[in-house]
């Protein structure tokens, strides 16, 4: 019969009043968000009563997570990013050159040879030799490290004729994907953190993408400009410079162009005295001059090896190169010991600024290519959350209408599950930081249109069952038992589809399948368990012998 | 006085046509599959690359000097177009500027950018570009696969949760219908040549979700009258369940409608091209729910042999919430 349990009353009222609760902040946007800023920054940095008073705009005890706002409604930048994960091979290859150089050269002469990026290939001067030349390189070789690799090593050897050629195993090549993958994540996170902006997201994608996802920020090349450049820098030993850009360097050397006259090029060592990688600090800073420079700090080794080489070389030019561009070349006037100097170039203030900070939060380890951008301006966004707002409100009091105008007291009761199922729909997505986007508003008017459903299938068949029945509250108790299996149907195969969206989609189409899952789950909760609550109580007082749905 | 958008009892013979409605159905079918094949789509950057500029200035719109003022760039395909939105007042002119993919550039170059901003700010002195997005074609080829996937990955789900949880038949007739739902969408952004982008797959696929939704019901009120009624003919049952579930239909379909109007005319263009096909998908749903889901049922016939089963109407019923 008509009849719901102590407890399920409880709960029901509880759940309701929960995700009320949660959704409260969203109310009140902007004071909300101060504070929460406000908590941030305080934590950070300390308090300031400037901070505080934006603290106190919003009570502590109360909720404080919302929803978030997509980069359609908020504006801001979005980047997909791939990562050029080939290009570590080459250099790892690089690397294994001095090595395999090293161990053949007891058994025969050998040459390094022209050969395909990541490939090495020596030529040995007896080919008779091949085999213990071969068994050689192969100690080079080390077990790869991963589980998935287990029992490969890192490289393969093959010989054939006088030549032999050195590869990455496909294990090996995995797991370096894998680190340049984690290592530009990280870089690229450092990056950004380091400009300070709100909520950034950062997210791989498939094997060699990155998703970078900027609210707030002006443009899509802004953001390209900090996380763009490789930033690797290094200190190399300059052999000469000449304006031939076609000039052999030689081997062991490389032939880079200058970064401010074009038609100079230096011909360096390949092999860098100090890397980027030992650098402590770097902050921007201005020369005797008065131009702006980057000032920075090697941590131990690398003062060290500086310290070394710039005692041996006084008089000698090096350069300091970045991203294969010789920023300067200056003369070693004596001795740097400390480990800190100074780059000099033709800066402006902007530029060492940005540089400080590449160099602070770390080189890529391999290059990006963008292959998807987008930037939302702010006017745009709020553009489409005041539309937003008046086609939500139009939809809701018009559905509202219909409803009352349709059944009357039961029509009223489902009106009120569905304002609390639009505030719980708005409670959970605070709850777990989803992001809201338009197609997302749209999913929550979708769901204020398809919530009634339920309602609407339950009291249809209250009316059908009031002919029949013995008495309303048999009727109406078996509308909602019989209602239910076809409620449930219904709203499982959307729900797959929200499943289906979730994880295929992307982006705004993402945040469309979240509210659609959501209020699918929160529509069928107030649309079955909250009417029918409301319903049981207004029964129990009015005890009314007929009723009309 | 309530609102009665039909009288109580109907007794609407739906199946009067049944090969006429399903043949018309099969027609439109094959209409929009020519449109589609014949005019194509006017697929957005989302699904063949390029990037576009959403404009924004208090002079009107002159498309053809965007035109000549973007043609020293050689760009290539340049397609202008003039957004129209009621909201807008005569201070917004809103144009959209699309540019092909550029040959050997996964997206656009912030130098390309920027002299299209140049070029378009010597006609329009006041421009501002509200958005400016671009996708490369590697990533458009991957979003269209992806989107094709994840339509044909909801038919086949749903094809086997409606086999599940009704018969064979039932789950041919409501997949022919969502076939069917697809199709007349695609038909029908060839036809209007709206821009075809990847929230329009999203819409797609909740018209999926909300065709499925409505032909469930009925099915679900077909299969408890199969049982109630063992003797009577199918077509006889299949009109009583739809006329049963009629009032439900309509109003359902009336307050979805209702809400989808208001933010079609009121939600701004951005979303306008999602939310036109998710409101022609809820009437074209509706539809195909009775004309195309029953009719394959009927024409397959179902299984009547019940007897094995408990005479329950269905097997959440005796549910104690």
């Amino acid at each position: 019969m008509l009849q719901i349990d102590l407890w399920k009353r409880v709960l029901i009222i509880l759940t309701c009043a929960v995700g009320l609760w949660l959704a409260l902040p969203n109310a009140f946007y902007g004071p909300v968000e101060q504070h929460n800023d406000a908590v941030k920054a305080i934590d950070v940095a300390g308090s300031t009563p400037e901070l505080e008073a934006q603290r106190a705009l919003w009570p502590n005890w109360m909720p404080s997570q919302l929803v978030n706002l997509g980069l359609d409604l908020r504006g801001g930048a979005h980047l997909l990013a791939e990562v050029k994960v080939a290009d570590v091979y080459a250099s790892r290859m690089e690397a294994t050159w001095p090595e395999v150089r090293d161990s053949l050269r007891s058994i025969t002469p050998v040459r390094r040879v022209e050969a395909p990026e990541g490939e090495l290939r020596v030529r040995i001067g007896d080919a008779a030799q091949m085999a213990p030349a071969l068994e050689a390189a192969r100690t080079l070789a080390r077990p790869v490290q991963t589980i998935t690799g287990a029992g490969q090593n890192d490289i393969v050897v093959n010989g054939s004729g006088d030549i032999i050629t050195i590869t990455l195993s496909d294990a090996e090549k995995q797991a370096t994907d894998e680190r340049t993958m984690q290592q530009s994540l990280e870089i690229i996170r450092r990056r950004i953190d380091e400009v300070g902006t709100r909520e950034p997201t950062i997210q791989r994608q498939g094997s060699d993408r990155i998703l970078i996802q900027v609210p707030g920020i002006g443009s899509a090349a802004e953001l390209k400009a900090i996380i763009g450049t490789t930033a690797q820098l290094t200190f190399n030993p300059v052999v000469n410079r000449g304006a031939d850009e076609n000039a052999a360097p030689g081997l062991g050397n490389s032939l880079l162009p200058d970064a401010e006259s074009p038609g100079t090029f230096y011909v360096i060592e390949t092999a860098p005295v100090v890397t980027g990688e030992e650098l402590v600090d770097a902050q921007p800073s201005f020369d005797q001059n008065g131009r702006p420079a980057v000032s920075f700090r090697f941590d131990t080794t690398g003062a060290r090896k500086f310290g070394t080489y710039t005692a041996e070389n006084i008089g000698a030019p090096f350069a300091i190169v970045l991203d294969n561009k010789v920023i300067s070349a200056p003369t070693i006037q004596s001795a740097i010991p400390g480990g800190s100097g100074i780059i000099t170039g033709n800066f402006t203030v902007e530029e060492s600024t940005n540089l400080a900070v590449l160099l602070r939060a770390g080189a890529l380890p391999a290059g990006l290519t963008f292959v998807e951008e987008r930037t939302i301006g702010p006017e745009l966004g709020q553009d489409s959350i005041d539309a937003g707002k008046v086609a939500t409100s139009v939809a809701f009091i018009a559905v509202l209408f219909f409803m009352w105008a349709s059944y009357g007291l039961f029509g009223f009761f489902a009106n009120i599950a569905l304002i609390i199922n639009v505030g719980m729909i708005f409670g959970l997505l605070s709850l777990i930081g989803a992001t809201l986007t338009l197609p997302g508003i749209a999913g929550i008017v979708l769901t204020v249109g398809m919530a009634v459903d339920a309602n609407v299938l339950i009291f249809e068949r209250i009316r059908e069952e009031l002919k029949t029945a013995k008495g309303p509250a048999r009727a109406i108790s078996l509308g909602y038992e019989r209602a239910l299996s076809a409620i449930l149907d219904a709203n499982i195969t959307t729900f797959i589809i929200a499943i289906i969206l979730f994880v295929l989609g992307s982006g705004p189409v993402r945040g469309f399948a979240v509210t659609l899952g959501l209020g699918i789950v929160t529509s069928v909760f107030t649309a079955y368990f909250v009417t029918r609550l409301m319903v049981v109580f207004w029964f129990e007082r009015r005890r009314p012998k007929t009723i009309t749905v | 006085m309530r609102l009665r958008l039909i009288p109580d009892d109907t007794n609407i013979d739906f199946f009067k046509h049944a090969k006429l409605t399903f043949g018309a159905s099969m027609v439109a079918v094959l209409l929009a599959l020519v449109v589609w094949f014949t005019m194509g789509l006017n697929y957005g950057i989302d699904f063949r690359g390029g990037t576009t500029l959403r404009t924004q200035s208090d002079a009107p719109v002159d498309v053809a000097a965007y035109r000549t003022a973007l043609a020293p760039l050689q760009l290539g395909d340049i397609s202008i177009s003039e957004v129209y939105d009621p909201a807008s007042n005569s201070k917004k002119h809103v144009a959209m500027v699309r540019i092909q993919a550029q040959e050997g550039e996964e997206a656009a170059t912030p130098e390309m950018i920027s002299q299209v901003e140049g070029a378009l700010k010597t006609v329009a002195p006041n421009i501002v570009f509200t958005s400016v997005e671009s996708v490369g074609p590697k990533v458009s080829g991957e979003l269209i696969q992806t989107a094709f996937l994840a339509v044909a990955a909801s038919l086949g789900a749903i094809l086997i949760y409606i086999w599940l949880r009704f018969e064979w038949q039932f789950s041919l007739g409501a997949v022919a219908a969502l076939f069917h739902d697809v199709i007349l969408t695609i038909g029908i952004f060839s036809v209007l040549q709206i821009r075809f982008d990847l929230p329009v797959i999203a819409a797609i696929l909740t018209i999926i979700g909300y065709s499925i939704n409505d032909t469930v019901v009925i099915f679900d009120r077909l299969r408890e009258n199969l049982r109630k009624y063992k003797k009577r003919d199918l077509r006889e049952i299949m009109n009583l369940s739809v006329n049963e579930t009629l009032s439900r239909t309509l109003m359902t379909s009336g307050t979805t409608l209702l809400a989808l109007l208001a933010l079609l005319f009121l939600g701004g263009d951005v979303i306008r091209g999602f939310v036109f096909a998710i409101t022609w998908g809820v009437i074209v749903g509706t539809y195909s729910s009775v004309y195309v889901a029953k009719n394959i049922v009927l024409f397959l016939g179902v299984k009547r042999d019940w007897s094995k089963k408990d005479n329950n109407t269905g097997q959440y019923a005796n549910i104690d919430a």
